[in-house]
C-alpha cells in the first residue's frame, strides 16, 4: 500500500512499539487472570500451557506491562493535562457517542474521553500492581489482610481495566483510520481535521 | 485421594451441582483438649500414615516440634501457658484442619476440582488439579493450608479421606494413647462432647464447651475446650471464625457482576456499531483536504 506523503506523523516508530508492548502484555494478561477470575473462564489457561504455567507466567507479564506502562505514561502525561475544552467536549460526550460529532468543540492530540482514559489506566494501572505484588505467592509473603485486600483490589480494578481496554479499542474500531496510527504511525490530513482539529492546526500550520 | 464420585459434595471452582444422589452421614472428629497430654503421638502417626517426614528443625526452647504447620507436617500440637482462676494452665491444642461445613479455602480456589469437599463434610485437596496460587490460603480463616516450596502445591490435613472411605478412623485418632481424639458421626461427637462438658463443668470449668463454630457453617473437627468462651487461650483459635468479607466480596458478588458487566461492554459496542455506524471522515472535510491538495 502507497500511502499519501501528505499523511500526518501521529506516533514514531518508538512510541507505536511501546504501546503493543503494553497492548499484547495486556492481552495475555487479561486472558490469564480472567482464567483465575472466574470457572468460565478457566479454560482460557490452555493458551498458557495448562493452569500451573498460567500462574507462573501471570505476573511475570504483568512486571513487564507495568514497566511498559510507566514509560509510555511518561512520554504522553503532558499531552494528556486536561484543559476547560476537554471539559466541553466530555460535556457533550453523548452528542458524540449518538454519532453527530458536528458541534463538538476544536480537541488537540487528544480529545477529552481520551484524557479521562488516560489517567483512568494510569490510576488502574498502579493499583493493579501493588496489589499484584500482594499476591505474587511465589516471592512475597505479606500479612493475610494485604493479601485478601490484594486479592479483592486486583480482581475488582482488572474488571474496570479491561472494559475501559474494550471501550479503547472499540473507539479505535469505530472511528475508521484511526487503528492505522497504531501501524504506520500516520493518519489521514482528513481525519485529523475531523478529530482533532486543534492538532492539526497545528501542525498543518493551516 | 480416593475419588468417590458419588460421595462428592462439592468442588471447587464448579458452578453446576455435584452429585447429590447418595446421601451420607457426617463425620466429625472430636478432640478433648482437657484430655490431651501432649505427647505427639497423633504427629506422629499422621507422618506415618500419610508417609511424609517434615524436615527436622531445631529447638526453639518450647514444646512446639515443629514449630508450624507445613506441607510435610499437617497437624502440630500447639503449646500455651496461661493463668485462669489463679492457676498456671498449660493449654495444649492439636491445630490442623477444621474441615469447615462452609469452607474459605474451596470458594477461594479457581482451579476446577483441586478441592473437594465430600458429602461427609471431609475437605480434600486434590493436588493434581492444583495451580499453586495459594488462593486456598487466602480463604482460609484458620490459617491451615500450606504451599509446599518444593512443588508449590498446597497441603493440609486430609482427615485420613482414604482410610474414612473405607470405613476406618483416622490415623491420629487411632494412635491417641489417652482417648482425647475421637472419631464418628458429627451427631455422636456431639453427644460425647455434651458428656464431657459436663463432667468439667462440676470440676470448676463453669465456661467449658464445645468448639464448633456457626460462622463456617460448624466443623468437621471440633474441640471440647475448657475455657470455650476464650479460644483465643488456646494458642490464638479465632473466637469467631468465618470467612473473610473481603474473601467473600472477590469470590462472590464480584464474579458475575464483572462478567455481566464485560458482556455488556461487549454487547453494547457490537449493538452501537451497528445501529449507529461508524464514525468516518465527513465527505465536506475529504472535499476540503481535496480542494487543498489541487491548488
Amino acid at each position: 500500500m502507497i500511502r499519501d506523503p501528505k499523511d500526518l506523523k501521529r506516533y514514531n516508530a518508538s512510541e507505536r512499539a511501546n504501546h503493543w508492548i503494553v497492548g499484547m502484555s495486556f492481552i495475555l494478561l487479561a486472558l490469564s487472570g480472567l482464567a483465575f477470575f472466574h470457572p468460565a473462564f478457566f479454560p482460557l489457561t490452555q493458551l498458557f500451557g495448562g493452569p500451573v504455567w498460567t500462574r507462573i507466567i501471570h505476573p511475570y507479564i504483568g512486571v513487564l506491562m507495568a514497566v511498559a506502562f510507566l514509560i509510555i505514561f511518561l512520554r504522553f502525561k503532558n499531552l494528556n493535562k486536561m484543559t476547560p475544552a476537554d471539559l466541553e467536549w466530555l460535556a457533550k460526550a453523548k452528542n458524540m457517542v449518538d454519532g453527530n460529532d458536528h458541534d463538538m468543540p476544536e480537541q488537540g492530540k487528544y480529545n477529552g474521553g481520551q484524557k479521562v482514559l488516560f489517567w483512568a489506566l494510569g490510576l488502574c494501572m498502579l493499583l493493579m500492581t501493588v496489589s499484584g505484588l500482594f499476591i505474587w505467592r511465589a516471592w512475597f509473603g505479606f500479612d493475610i489482610t494485604a493479601v485478601r485486600l490484594g486479592a479483592v483490589v486486583h480482581a475488582a480494578t482488572a474488571a474496570v481495566m479491561i472494559g475501559l481496554i474494550m471501550v479503547h479499542i472499540y473507539a479505535a474500531i469505530w472511528v475508521k483510520g484511526t487503528v492505522r496510527a497504531m501501524w504506520y504511525g500516520t493518519v489521514t490530513r482528513g481525519w485529523a481535521k475531523q478529530h482533532h482539529r486543534g492538532w492539526y492546526r497545528q501542525v498543518t500550520g493551516k | 485421594m480416593a475419588l468417590q464420585s458419588l460421595d462428592i459434595l462439592r468442588r471447587s471452582a464448579t458452578t453446576t451441582p455435584s452429585t447429590q444422589v447418595r446421601q451420607t452421614i457426617e463425620v466429625a472428629k472430636l478432640i478433648d483438649v482437657t484430655t490431651c497430654i501432649g505427647c505427639k503421638a497423633c504427629q506422629v502417626a499422621c507422618s506415618e500414615w500419610n508417609d511424609i517426614r517434615a524436615e527436622v528443625g531445631t529447638n526453639i526452647g518450647v514444646y512446639d516440634n515443629p514449630t508450624d504447620l507445613s506441607a510435610q507436617a499437617w497437624t502440630v500440637m500447639r503449646f500455651s501457658e496461661t493463668e485462669e482462676n489463679g492457676k498456671l494452665e498449660w493449654l495444649i491444642r492439636k491445630d490442623g484442619c477444621m474441615h469447615c461445613a462452609d469452607p474459605g479455602c474451596l470458594k477461594a480456589c479457581p482451579s476446577p476440582g483441586a478441592i473437594i469437599q465430600y458429602k461427609n463434610g471431609i475437605v480434600d485437596f486434590h493436588q493434581e488439579n492444583c495451580i499453586g496460587c495459594g488462593y486456598c490460603v487466602t480463604g482460609c480463616p484458620f490459617n491451615v493450608p500450606r504451599i509446599s516450596k518444593e512443588d508449590s502445591k498446597a497441603y493440609k490435613c486430609s482427615l485420613c479421606s482414604d482410610r474414612v472411605a473405607v470405613g476406618q478412623e483416622p490415623a491420629c485418632v487411632k494412635t491417641c494413647p489417652t482417648g482425647a481424639i475421637q472419631f464418628g458421626s458429627k451427631e455422636d461427637m456431639k453427644e460425647v462432647a455434651a458428656t464431657r462438658v459436663a463432667e468439667l463443668k462440676t470440676r470448676g470449668f463453669d465456661q467449658a464447651g464445645l468448639y464448633d463454630p456457626e460462622g463456617v457453617g460448624g466443623t468437621h473437627v471440633m474441640y471440647v475446650l475448657h475455657h470455650a468462651d476464650k479460644p483465643g487461650l488456646y494458642s490464638g483459635l479465632p473466637k469467631e471464625p468465618s470467612i473473610s468479607p473481603l474473601v467473600s466480596l472477590w469470590k462472590g458478588v464480584a464474579k458475575p457482576l464483572a462478567t455481566l458487566a464485560l458482556a455488556g461492554i461487549t454487547l453494547g459496542s457490537l449493538f452501537h456499531y451497528v445501529t449507529k455506524g461508524p464514525n468516518e471522515v465527513s465527505k465536506e472535510i475529504e472535499d476540503d483536504i481535496e480542494k487543498e491538495d489541487a491548488q
